[in-house]
């Protein structure tokens, strides 16, 4: 039996035995097909930071549909298809912030059309809610960190950070109070 | 900020708090028995409400078993392709599974509006009956759509709403197929356009509902 053909078996096994609730086989598992998800995240996020934020969500979407992986049938294109997935998730979600964050030369023009200030107005709006959250106390910053801005859910963050769900839904309140009072009243 | 290290501490949490869990079964498997429950219910309905002697003399005429067979293959053939394409590892090439017989129901139904047009003319195009098609088919997509999208949701899919809009149509081709029993005249144009509307919306509102479901499982309300 080759290498691929030994590891994909070990694989399938181990989390044949994580379905049936072996932890130690899940840990097994999920440390051993790290560098797979990383090298199928790697090539579309090559800023070292967010690759490695997609492979977490790949653990964590791992982890909530574990069953539905038939030990029947091959592991890695499991594996693959989630990994393509919340990769083009992540891809998505930094489309979207990196609409707000455009590099123009003209940036500090104004234009006698006031609807070709928008773009400006909400880049500038963007800078300020960055400097905003920055000045949040460190719990505040990771609940709104994981739960806004990477819009993982409850469980997830809860999964990632290590903190009850109750503490993460009280963090990212007050962050978000203290957010509105600091970008709505100008320094506190 | 996120590193190896991170990722580390994640792995012991998650094997830390894995419980286990119920493997789903097969996905033709759980289509199957979706899908004979619904018929045991359309069944039931039929042989209470339905007029089979209208109907068994509609049935005479061949088109009408082109129009049932596109339409009752449409919504089985759907149903299973929505159940593969909610697993993770499945072919998005499922996803044309139905198109076949959604073409011979087009074409069924379209060659009935066609002899319809030849023989009464402009009045094809009379709203009649259509209106009550109309909530016909909406009346029996909701409850069989809201059924599937419970028992689509436990395999979690990672992109739901292909998965619903592949299972709305497949609740509108079994709704159309329903809708036969009750329906005592041929196709006309303002049918086939309301008919087309209904499913068109009950394939957008099951798609829509589970992109608003998600969204609202990713960003969490406070």
């Amino acid at each position: 039996m080759s290498d691929a053909a030994a590891t994909e078996r070990l694989w399938s096994e181990l989390m044949a035995a994580a379905q049936d609730g072996d932890r130690a086989a899940y840990e097994r598992l999920l440390r051993a097909i790290v560098p797979f998800v990383r090298a199928l995240v790697l090539p579309q996020h090559r800023a070292g930071d967010r690759a490695e934020e997609v492979v977490q969500d790949v653990l964590l979407s791992i982890h909530r549909v574990r069953h539905t992986y038939d030990p029947a049938r091959p592991i890695r294109p499991w594996l693959a298809a989630i990994a393509r997935r919340r990769s083009i998730d992540a891809l998505r979600r930094h489309g979207r912030s990196a609409a707000h964050e455009v590099f123009d030369e003209t940036a500090y023009e104004t234009f006698a059309d006031p609807r070709a200030n928008r773009s400006l107005e909400v880049s500038a709006a963007t800078e300020g809610l960055s400097e905003a959250i920055a000045t949040l106390s460190p719990p505040q910053r990771e609940a709104i960190e994981l739960l806004k801005l990477r819009e993982l859910s409850l469980a997830e963050a809860s999964s990632l950070s290590g903190k009850s769900v109750a503490a993460l839904k009280v963090n990212v309140h007050r962050a978000i109070k203290a957010l509105r009072r600091r970008l709505q009243g100008g320094e506190e | 900020m996120s590193s190896g290290s991170d990722t580390d501490r994640l792995i012991g949490r998650l094997a830390a708090s894995a419980e286990p869990v119920r493997r789903l079964r097969p996905p033709l498997l759980r289509a199957a028995l979706w899908l004979a429950a619904v018929a045991a219910a359309v069944s039931a309905a039929i042989l209470i409400f339905a007029d089979l002697h209208v109907f068994a003399v509609r049935a005479a005429n061949p088109k009408l078993a082109l129009e049932l067979t596109g339409t009752l293959l449409t919504g089985i053939l759907a149903v299973i392709a929505a159940f593969e394409l909610s697993l993770p590892d499945r072919s998005r090439a499922w996803a044309l599974l139905p198109l076949p017989s959604l073409a011979l129901w087009i074409a069924a139904s379209g060659y009935s509006c066609w002899r319809h047009w030849l023989v009464h003319g402009p009045d094809g195009w009379a709203i009649g009956e259509s209106a009550n098609c109309f909530r016909f088919i909406l009346g029996v997509s909701v409850p069989l759509a809201a059924s599937l999208v419970v028992v689509l949701r436990r395999a979690a899919p990672l992109a739901p709403v292909p998965v619903a809009a592949m299972g709305g149509l497949g609740v509108a081709g079994i709704a159309a197929f329903a809708l036969q029993f009750f329906h005592p005249f041929d196709v006309t144009f303002m049918d086939l356009g309301v008919h087309a509307v209904a499913v068109a919306i009950v394939v957008a509102s099951v798609a829509a509902f589970e992109r608003t479901a998600e969204r609202r499982r990713r960003r969490p309300s406070l």
